[in-house]
Parts: C-alpha cells; structure tokens; sequence
C-alpha cells in the first residue's frame, strides 16, 4: 500500500451551516423530553453566611409544585468532584455556609419553569451574614479565613522551578537573576498588575435535562457540555454507576469557552431529581445565573520584574502573583496557573523565576476561560518586555528577536523542563513587521506624536501550550482521573465505511462551533478519497464514540484528529487488501485517490469504496481469511502538548480628552502548524482575538465590598459588539509539529492568548510621550482618561 | 389570553398567560425554536425576529402585544427552498461558528439590508452592534452581509479572503 501525500488545507463550506442558518439546529433546550419537569433554584444574595433556617412550606404549597430539595436530601451524594482536590470542593447545595452570591441553596422542581420561578420566590431562607473575603490580596494575607476548616486562603502555590514534585528537578532560578541585578551594566524594570475577573458569555446559557429509566438503570443527559464523556464519568461516579450507565449527548452547544469545560451542580442534580421522580428534569439557566453560577476567568494579580542589559539580553525574569480561586474548586480551577507556569517565559531563552499562589475567596468559582492561565502568563511577560524595552530605549520589536529561542534549537527545554516541539518565532515576527510595514507605521506615530496625537503601535509575540496531551500529565493531576475516567487526555476517531461506501466518522470531542463536522470529513475524505458529501461526522455521544474527553485547550485536531488519521490508516490497510483482491494486483501497488483505491500508475482506474465496502461486508467474495466488515477506531495519546506561536500588532489612537481608545488595525501572524481547513482556523483567530481586545477594552467582573457581582448582566458587563472591533489582518507562517501524524498544532486560543497584552501595550505606548508606564485592564475611557490626567498632573 | 397572529406565512393562534414572551410563545407553542434565548433583557439579540418587517427582539415582546401582527422567524426566511442571500452569505463566509446567535444575527442584517442594500463596513458594523456574537469576532459577518448585499443588488460578492491570500 502506498501512502497518499495529506493534501489537506482546502477550503470548503461548512457542513454544519445549511442547519444552522435555517432554524434547524439542535441545542439543548430546543429538546423536549416527554413529560419533563423543570428545575430553579433559590441563590444566596450574600457572599458569605450560615443559613439558619430554610422555610419551604409556602413554596410547597404552591400548585404545580413537585418537589423542593435542599443539602439534606443531596448531602450522601458528596461534594462536586474535582480533578485537584486541594481547596474547598463545592456541596451540590449550599450545607449550612453559602460562600458566594449566588450559589445554590435550594432546587425546586415544577411542571413549568415560571411556576418554579414563582416557588423559588416564596422559599424563605435566614441567613447569619458573616464578614466576606473579597479581594484576593486580602485573601492571601489570612487575616480574615474564607474557610474555617482550611488551614489558609492560599490552598495551593505553583513554581515554575518547581511544579511536579522533583519529577523535573530545576535548580532555582533565583540566584542567578540576584547576581544578574547586582551586575554594573545590567537595568530593572518592575511592575504591578491585574489580569481581572473575566465571565465566559457563551451566548448559549447552560442547559441540560436528564431523564432516568429505572427499568434501563440508565440515565440520558442531554447537556450543553465541552466534555460529554467526562460528565458520564462523572455522574457515573456520584451515583455509583459505570460510566456507560449514564449516557450523555451534547446536541448543538452555542458557544463554550471553557464554561461548559465543567461537571455542574446542577447537572448532577437534575439527576438525582429525575431518580427520586420519575420524570425527566430539566435546568436552563438564566443569563444573570450564568454570571455567578458558571465558572469565571483570570482573576489574577502580579509584580513582574525584568533585568538586562543595556543592548537588550534579558537576564532573568520575575514573576510573583495571585490567582483567584474563587470560593470552591471545580474541574481544573487549581491547575488553570500550571497552564501558565509552563509559558511563562514565553518564546524565550531567559533564565525565569515564577510563583503562583492560588487563593480562595468568597466569590465564585473561576477555570478555564479560552486561554487559561496562558493569557495571564503571556500578559505579565509581555508587558515587563515592553516595559525593560523603553527602560533602555531599543525597539520593542528588537528586544523580543534578541532573546527568541532561535530556529534551530528546537525541541527547546523551556525554563518548567518541558521541550517545545518546533518553532521559528523570528520568522512569524518577521512576517509580522513586514506585513504591517512596521518602518512606515514607526514614522506615522511619530508624526502623529508631532502633532500631538496619541498614537501607539503595541506588539506582542506569544508561545501556547496545547493540544493535550501527553498521559503522564494525569499523575499530576492534569487528566480526569477523578472523574472516574482514567483515559487521560487521549483523543478518539472511530472511521466506519459502510455497506454503502459513504463513511460515519464518530470522534469524542464536544465542539461548540469550531466545525469538526467538517474539518473531520475533509480529514477522512483526504485520507480515503470518499466524496466530502459521503461522510458524516458524529460527535459529543458517549455511546457513539468508545471514549472521548472533549473540546478544550486546542486539542481536538491535535488529538482526536490525529486518531482518526490512524483510524484511516487501519481502514486503508484493509481496503488495500480487498482491492489488491480485485484488482489482482499486489497490496504494495495500492493507492488511495479521489474515489477509493487504485493500482499506482493508474488513478483513472478506481474501485469505489461500494465495491470495496460490498466485499468487506460479504466476506466470501473476499481474500481468503478476511474479517468482515470496515471500520476501525484508533486512540491516540501524543508524547507531547503542541505548541503553537506568533506575532500581534496594535495600531491605537487614545483620544486625549475622552481617554476613548480606537483600535486603527490589528494585524496577527499566528502559526498552528500544518492548517486543515484555514477558513475555520481564520476563523477561531477572529474568535480569539475578540476576547482578547474584549479583556483588554471592555469586560470586568466587578464585585462590591460585599461581595456582590455589579456586572451580572449584558450591559453592565458588555462583551465587544460589531462595532467596537476593526477588521482583522491576518497571516500565518507554518511550522508542523512532529507531535501527531498531521502536523497540527490547535488554534482555538491563540488569538486570545496573544491579544490582550499587544493591545495594552499599544495603549501605553501612545500615552508613554506623557509619562504614562501602566493601565490596568479593561482600558474603559474613564480610566485611560484618568491614567491622562494623572499623568499631566 | 387568547392570541392569533401570522407566523411564517400561517395564521396561528393560541392560549397564553400574560406574561408569556413572543420567543416562548414562539419556541413553546408553535415549536419554532430556530428563534434561541440568550439573555431574555434585550441585549444579546439572539431572539430577533421580523414583527411586520421590523427586526424585533422577540424576547421584549409580550405575546400578547404581537396579537394580529405578521412575524418571519429564521423558518421562514428562505423562500421555496432557496436560502435568503443573508443566509446564502453567512453559509459562503464562513460568518456563523457555534450558531446560536447565527438566526437572530440573520434576521437583523436582512432587515438592515431591506433599509440600504449597500451599506459601507461602517454601517453594517453599527447595523448589527444590537446582536452580540462571542465566536466570530464580526469579521466574517461583516463579510457575509457584505456579499448578500452584493447578491441583492444583483452584483458578484467580492472574493473570499482565504482565497485571495492564498
């Protein structure tokens, strides 16, 4: 058999559009199961309490009412299960403490959702208010303990040096950037900054319902989840059930963003109610619940310092912060600074020293948001660089290509010990400075600093770390272990040629819009040479796909894509014998083409995967000894995580009496390797890059001294609109990755983890002629405004 | 309360309470759940839909309000089979990723388009700022109303960026 050269990389419209655009998709509750009930809940307005008393009767009472439940009734179900369970895992309902606004205290079920709307308002509930911890920093000093069984508010503290208990055993790097502080040439930079709260907004609030079949002693959840398969794990585990005893789908789910990379209360909950009922249970949320009931991000706080010299070698680089837990630990919430420790020096050869502590609060529950952890570590890193590289009067631009780790010393041992598998970061910022004109651009600013305008060009180079990923990361806790599945982080493809020669392809990821319909069929129709119209993509099943973890971290096309590329090879092994068959030609001499196989030499002459499939499925006219059927599965578990780069510029004008910040062009030069379908890779960069002008611009979750979340709805917490963004300039260079088979790297969060620190430095840029050095993120008017005013006063 | 009203072309009528929402009523009672719930405040827009032409967001609407009116939702904006360029446009430019504000993001640049059908970038940004997409980041919707203005006004869309760069 010969093996065809990928010639992936084409451009075709996506299969998952023709519903989409028409009404005709599918989510979660556009699902109606028979005879379902519906759930709401009562939340705690106050952020950190005991409850006295919880009075029901009214609620009871209420016709249409069927069933109230509180901690006593859930409590021999245990707490929410977590992957790190350092910190305070989370009661499925409140047990005698709320420590967030917000969480849930008690869970009505009702035939309609306004008639348990209507309970949830005649539940009575006293509370004891108790003093909240609400800022972190506050947090971190222990005066005052979120938790009285905690031992600290810092649960857990991650060091670059020092992150898998002496498995990687660096030495510290601390001595070194000390002497390197004290040398005579060598200059320091410093300073403080908040990476803050962010909240998912998928457009899409969470739903699921759950019916359970005691006769089955099955439960069907339809969930609008990024892990299909790690909420059956999961639930299995609750309830004491095998993991194929819960069989969850996720139809359509509108937007994730690592919101729905969580098992929820309220999932495991409609469960148990659907158990003790009889019905089906269903919750959807509400926007205002998505604010404080689904995970939220960053939420960090850090001091950086940079030294170097005068000519731009950095000679080490600091980093001390804090990252905000919130009240409990969920799925990943501890590991999400792992995320960012193992970036945290970035694209760079430097020597780095960098500590996390992990702090719990009384706010709710932050993990991933797109990036996680990533977006934060390239942030501080980024924005020291700008700052040591104005300290010493040398291009931003200059600096950066001074310390890249260079082309040909990859794989490259990064400062946590893991090896980067390829890059050429010059070249992506090359392109960057070429495609941008960046000479030309210098001069435009300025000119236009000649006139008086404040005008800023920022830059930033970011490395990702993604694709997981390697198996061995679950010792650490970085798999799904507690989840009861202890497949790690290996991806599924399951490639299944039927009688009638068109192919279902099932994968076990849970997409949110990335197009895996589509990406997948054009994978397969590369690998088989089935019409792309022929295959058909299932996706987000637990019992479709044998084993599957999701859609998360950039992994899927790194992973389960990788699978089912095996996955193929399996199938065209086979199907080479059976056309060698019929060909009577020899396996050696097969090819695969548009079409199906073919003897070399003679493309023209194919044998259509019907006639192929006709064989297979009646074994007798086949090659003697030949099982029958045609498909096969494949699990891949890469020997390590990806890692994609690149380049982004900011062009910015700040108005100088609003503090109003235009974004003039944004141009980024992402390299994700080898790119499948580079409509849908462009695409999740446009995605990206708008949450990270939106952290940079616009988002903040802002909480009072009590506790209380003040942007809790769209207008107070206002996600970019059409009109805040420009039109992005995209390009991309293309280093493959020899990670996986199709030398793809991931693409979901680059934009974002790239972006919010090239606007930001932009933005200190243009206010730098008037001393400015730091703004905080979100760079609203009010505050570019007064970062003016206090400069010029 | 009784309601009667056009939906898609068919006179409907139902019982609803009356706080019941034109969306839920939509979604609920007439099962048309191509018109989706993002924020049920006004905000996102991901419910909108044409109330005697006008893009409306339905989740602002009382059933009861939109008794005796004409409403299109996403269901009814092909004709016969043949997909509205804005939906023709979203599907060639790639300007919809999970899809769940894709039908009210529709409903509001065919109404845009109804007003001017050749609007500039500016315009069309400024059209939609009402309809809150967190996937696409708007590049590719702009693209995609920009070619179903094109097609609406009879000319060739411009060419798609993928294959101008490449």
């Amino acid at each position: 058999m010969t093996t065809t050269t990928s010639a992936l990389g084409g451009v075709v419209r996506r299969k998952e559009d023709p519903a989409l655009i028409q009404g005709h998709g599918v989510y979660v509750d556009d699902l109606k199961l028979s005879g379902e009930l519906q759930a709401a809940f009562v939340r705690s307005p106050l952020a950190r309490a005991d409850i006295s008393s919880i009075d029901t009767a009214e609620a009871a009472a209420m016709d249409g009412v069927v069933a109230i439940y509180t901690a006593d009734d859930v409590r021999h179900l245990g707490d929410l299960l977590a992957q790190v369970p350092v910190g305070k895992l989370r009661p499925l309902l409140a047990d005698g403490r709320v420590n967030h606004v917000g969480e849930a205290v008690a869970m009505v079920v009702a035939e309609t959702r306004a008639i348990a709307q209507d309970a949830v308002d005649a539940i009575l509930v006293d509370y004891e208010p108790l003093t909240p911890v609400v800022d972190m920093m506050e947090a971190a000093s222990d005066r005052t303990k979120v938790h009285d069984d905690l031992d600290s508010n810092i649960v857990f503290s991650w060091a670059a040096h020092d992150w898998w208990g002496g498995v990687i055993d660096l030495p510290d790097p601390r001595p070194g950037i000390e002497a390197a502080k004290q040398r005579d040439d060598s200059v320091v930079v410093s300073l403080e900054m908040k990476n803050q709260r962010l909240i998912p907004v998928a457009i899409e609030p969470r739903s699921v319902v759950a019916s359970w079949n005691p006769g089955y002693a099955r439960f069907e959840v339809y969930s609008s989840s990024q892990i299909p398969h790690a909420l059956a794990g999961a639930l299995g585990k609750t309830f004491g059930l095998a993991s194929n005893a819960v069989h969850v789908v996720a139809p359509e789910v509108g937007g994730g963003f690592g919101a729905k990379l969580n098992v929820y209360c309220d999932e495991v909950l409609v469960c148990f109610a659907s158990q003790q009922l009889g019905r089906p249970v269903r919750f959807t949320e509400t926007r205002r619940e998505s604010a404080v009931s689904t995970i939220q991000g960053r939420g960090w706080v850090a001091t950086t310092t940079m030294v170097g010299t005068r000519d731009g070698e950095i000679l080490g680089y600091e980093l001390e912060g804090v990252a905000d837990m919130g009240a409990y630990t969920q799925n990943f919430t501890v590991v999400i600074p792992l995320l960012g420790l193992w970036v945290s020096a970035g694209q760079y050869d430097i020597p780095t020293y960098w500590k996390v502590d992990c702090v719990v609060t009384n706010k709710p529950t932050t993990d991933a948001y797109r990036g996680a952890g990533r977006p934060e570590a390239l942030y501080y890193l980024e924005r020291t660089i700008d700052a040591f590289a104005r300290e010493i009067g040398m291009d931003p631009t200059e600096v950066r290509k001074k310390n890249y780790w260079q082309s040909d010393q990859f794989p490259a041992t990064n400062n946590t010990g893991l090896a980067i598998d390829t890059g050429d970061y010059a070249k992506a910022m090359d392109l960057l400075l070429d495609q941008a004109d960046y000479a030309a651009l210098l001069e435009e600013k300025q000119a236009a600093q000649a006139e008086g305008r404040l005008v800023g060009i920022g830059i930033s180079s970011y490395v990702e770390i993604c694709g997981f990923g390697p198996s061995v990361l679950s010792e650490i806790g970085f798999g799904w272990n507690n989840y009861g599945l202890p497949s790690s982080f290996s991806g599924s493809g399951l490639v299944r040629v039927n009688p009638d020669g068109s192919a279902t392809v099932v994968i076990g990821t849970g997409p949110s819009g990335q197009g895996h319909e589509t990406t997948w069929a054009q994978v397969v129709h590369d690998q088989l040479g089935i019409d792309y119209d022929r295959i058909m993509v299932h996706h987000g099943d637990t019992t479709e796909s044998p084993m599957g973890i999701g859609t998360f971290g950039s992994r899927s096309a790194a992973v389960d894509g990788a699978a089912t590329y095996e996955a193929c090879q399996k199938v065209k092994a086979k199907a080479a014998v059976i056309a060698a068959h019929l060909l009577e030609a020899a396996v050696e001499d097969i090819a695969f083409g548009p079409g199906g196989p073919h003897v070399v030499g003679t493309p023209g002459h194919v044998i259509g995967w019907h006639e192929i499939a006709d064989v297979a499925y009646r074994p007798h006219t086949g090659p003697d000894g030949m099982e029958a059927g045609l498909e096969a599965h494949a699990v891949f578990s890469p020997g390590n995580a990806t890692w994609p780069f690149g380049a982004h510029l900011a062009l910015v004008e700040v108005d100088r009496d609003t503090g109003d910040v235009e974004i003039l062009r944004y141009m980024a030069v992402d390299d994700c390797g080898n790119r499948i379908n580079p409509m849908i890779v462009d695409g999740q960069i446009h995605g990206g890059l708008a949450q990270g002008i939106g952290q940079a611009m616009f988002e903040e979750a802002v909480y009072d001294e009590t506790g209380n979340l003040l942007t809790g709805s769209l207008v107070d917490y206002p996600i970019p609109t059409a009109g805040d963004l420009p039109s992005f300039e995209l390009e991309h260079t293309t280093t493959p990755t020899d990670v996986n088979p199709m030398g793809v790297k991931g693409i979901g969060e680059a934009g974002t983890i790239g972006s919010a620190q090239t606007m930001v430095n932009a933005v200190v840029d243009a206010l730098a002629p008037l001393g400015v050095t730091n703004v905080d993120m979100p760079l609203r008017p009010q505050k570019v405004w007064q970062a003016i005013q206090d400069a010029q006063a | 309360m009784d309601v009667s009203m056009t939906v898609n072309g068919k006179a409907v009528s139902g019982g609803v309470e009356p706080r019941t929402l034109l969306v839920h009523f939509l979604r609920e009672d007439q099962l048309l759940t191509g018109t989706h719930v993002g924020c049920e405040s006004g905000y996102c827009g991901a419910c909108t839909v044409h109330i005697d032409g006008v893009p409306t967001k339905s989740c602002m609407v009382l059933a009861v309000q939109a008794d005796g009116a004409d409403v299109t939702t996403i269901e009814g904006l092909a004709s016969n089979g043949d997909l509205h360029p804005v939906q023709e446009g979203f599907w060639e430019r790639h300007g919809l990723q999970c899809g769940y504000c894709t039908p009210g993001m529709i409903m509001q640049a065919a109404g845009l388009l109804e007003e001017n059908d050749n609007p500039s970038e500016d315009e069309i940004r400024h059209g939609i700022e009402g309809n809150l997409c967190r996937c696409t980041g708007y590049h590719n919707i702009v693209k995609s109303i920009e070619y179903a203005a094109a097609k609406m006004r009879g000319e060739t869309p411009p060419a798609p960026e993928w294959e101008v760069a490449e």
